[in-house]
């Protein structure tokens, strides 16, 4: 556990430079200044490593590099997503505050890689621990001359500044970062083009995940089979999985990819005491609910989540018990959406409102038989006719909460309450008896 | 009023982004002006911003509106942005929201008689190991209790 982003987890001082140089850190940023790495060498390695976006849509991270018009003239960027904001997600957090060298020598060798010598990490406006740590060792590389103009003469520039974001969800998706970042409203742009070839400011731009950015050191320091073979087929290294919800301990845990989520639920010290698993979400709230049984033969890996239903998302496995009452979970979720949509796209701006509105009356005791069909038609109305993938996301939740739990729906409009407190109440009165 | 050492702090996150692209600044701009202000915004405050980084003003009004974090009606001294996504809420953030609600007699989107204290109810924070959790300015409380809550709340100022 804890080998690549988290290796200096249980080290005195895991943010510090000296402990981040320790443990390797910036060998191959070093290397590649002394001119001893090509961009080719480590393109080869990323496409060996089998790593994969960390961000949720699981694009090859070494193909990605090469869409990258690295040739062309005039300036390019390198932007790291550290909007985290998908509900269920909190390990970039943790690798900001504790690794946040590895994320500044992942997007300096990206920079070299596609000839971009200047970078952004976009910080979600919330996040000032991880944003001052993130300074702070921005400052000691720049102290420790190694980021710049002519880096020790080497001919290779990379500058990197942070950016602070304000409130928004959807400045997550990287289109809408980049118009973030260039400080207006962050509604996704339509693709193509895409932003390898215009991006920030209108030059090619390659944005990668916080996560993305750190797994990419150790990969280049220990070989791209190494961190392949931690992994499994198609789903190479390791993963870091927030486990949040109905567990005795939620935390982060950095494990191999194609560990079992049973396994996963142990670390996390499993459920409560006479708790029953009910259902869990196993990358974040835009991927499909699975059931217990469906997730306990799952393992967490890409192609074993996809075949149990669901998608791997961002890494974000939130853990429903019996006691988890699936009509106000969803309207929960259906609120969220709602709330942040950008309103640039009809279908969602609007349909989130309706899957809010039709949600929320129900469990005011005011749903109506027909609500059931309406939720999961004004779903299919938003799924791809949207810019970006908010639209889709909002509609994934409430079509597979309906399609596994649907008793619990219907008991809901008809008794005009949650069949979940109902056969708690009815347990307890049992036990009076 | 901007004040000049607001307007220092500005321009040097102006200084982050290419030339002629000081409009990048601005989500910090308003940032920093809405904390000397003491947590909200006016229009007078978005057209100084707008003069400052040579932008239209619909433009800065446009993003003063867009992000959650931007406060347009006065707000209290502390702001308490409790998370009730889905996380939090099934570690019980609502019902903490509520005991939070009663003691400070206060209802979410409020701010307090003596105006010490707003409460926001607000979307995911990225704590979710931590819930139930909220932030108050800089800083992230997390796995909080009502004895937890009542800590907090007798250290504000």
């Amino acid at each position: 556990m804890n080998e690549v982003c988290f290796k200096n987890l249980d080290k005195k001082n895991p943010a510090s430079f000296a402990t981040y140089e320790s443990t390797g850190g910036y060998k191959v940023w070093r290397k590649i200044l002394n001119g001893e790495l090509t961009p080719e060498d480590i393109l080869a390695e990323l496409k060996t490593s089998g790593l994969r976006g960390r961000g949720g849509a699981g694009f090859p991270t070494g193909l990605k590099w090469s869409f990258m018009p690295r040739n062309q003239e005039g300036q390019k960027y390198v932007v790291c997503n550290s909007d985290e904001g998908e509900p269920g997600t909190c390990h970039d957090r943790d690798i900001l505050r504790y690794n946040p060298h590895s994320v500044i020598e992942g997007m300096a060798i990206a920079g070299y890689v596609m000839n971009a010598t200047v970078g952004y990490n976009y910080i979600r406006g919330e996040f000032m621990e991880p944003y001052y740590r993130f300074e702070e060792a921005l400052k000691d590389a720049y102290d420790e001359g190694l980021l710049g103009k002519d880096i020790q003469g080497s001919a290779v520039s990379f500058d990197l500044y942070t950016h602070l974001g304000a409130g928004a969800y959807i400045c997550g998706e990287e289109t809408a970062l980049l118009e973030s970042l260039e400080g207006k409203k962050g509604q996704p742009r339509f693709k193509p083009p895409f932003p390898a070839n215009v991006g920030l400011y209108g030059k090619p731009t390659t944005i990668n995940n916080t996560e993305t950015f750190a797994n990419v050191p150790e990969i280049l320091t220990r070989g791209g089979k190494w961190f392949a073979d931690l992994g499994v087929e198609n789903s190479g290294g390791t993963k870091c999985f927030s486990v949040t919800g109905n567990v005795k301990n939620p935390a982060n845990f950095e494990v191999p990819m194609g560990t079992p989520f049973s396994k996963l639920l142990e670390l996390a010290g499993g459920l409560k005491e006479g708790r029953t698993l009910k259902a869990v979400i196993p990358g974040g709230s835009s991927t499909p609910l699975l059931t217990a049984d469906t997730a306990m033969n799952m393992t967490m890996d890409y192609d074993s989540i996809a075949n149990a239903g669901s998608m791997l998302g961002a890494g974000s496995v939130i853990i429903m018990d019996d006691t988890t009452c699936m009509v106000k979970t969803l309207t929960r979720l259906a609120h969220f959406y709602y709330d942040e949509s950008c309103g640039q796209c009809t279908p969602c701006r609007e349909g989130t409102g309706w899957l809010y509105r039709v949600l929320q009356r129900i469990l005011d005791g005011d749903g109506k038989n027909e609500d059931l069909d309406l939720l999961v038609s004004v779903g299919e109305k938003i799924s791809g006719n949207t810019i970006c993938a908010l639209g889709d996301a909002a509609a994934t939740p409430v079509e597979s909460f309906i399609r596994h739990f649907r008793h619990e729906f219907e008991y809901y409009i008809k008794h005009g309450r949650s069949i979940v407190e109902s056969e708690h109440h009815l347990i307890e009165e049992e036990a009076i008896v | 009023m901007i004040s000049d050492q607001a307007k220092k702090e500005i321009d040097f996150w102006v200084t982050k982004y290419p030339e002629g692209r000081q409009s990048s600044a601005v989500m910090q701009a308003l940032t920093i002006v809405q904390n000397e202000n003491g947590g909200s915004l006016t229009g007078e405050l978005m057209q100084e911003v707008a003069d400052h980084l040579q932008m239209p003003t619909i433009s800065v009004q446009e993003v003063a509106t867009f992000y959650e974090n931007y406060n347009h009606k006065p707000v209290g001294k502390n702001i308490i942005r409790f998370c009730h996504n889905i996380s939090c809420m099934l570690n019980g953030s609502d019902e903490l929201i509520s005991y939070l609600e009663e003691k400070l007699e206060v209802k979410t989107g409020e701010v307090s008689k003596d105006g010490l204290v707003s409460v926001k109810k607000v979307e995911c924070l990225g704590a979710c190991v931590g819930g139930p959790m909220c932030q108050i300015g800089d800083q992230y409380h997390e796995h909080l209790t009502p004895s937890k809550l009542d800590n907090i709340l007798d250290n504000l100022k």
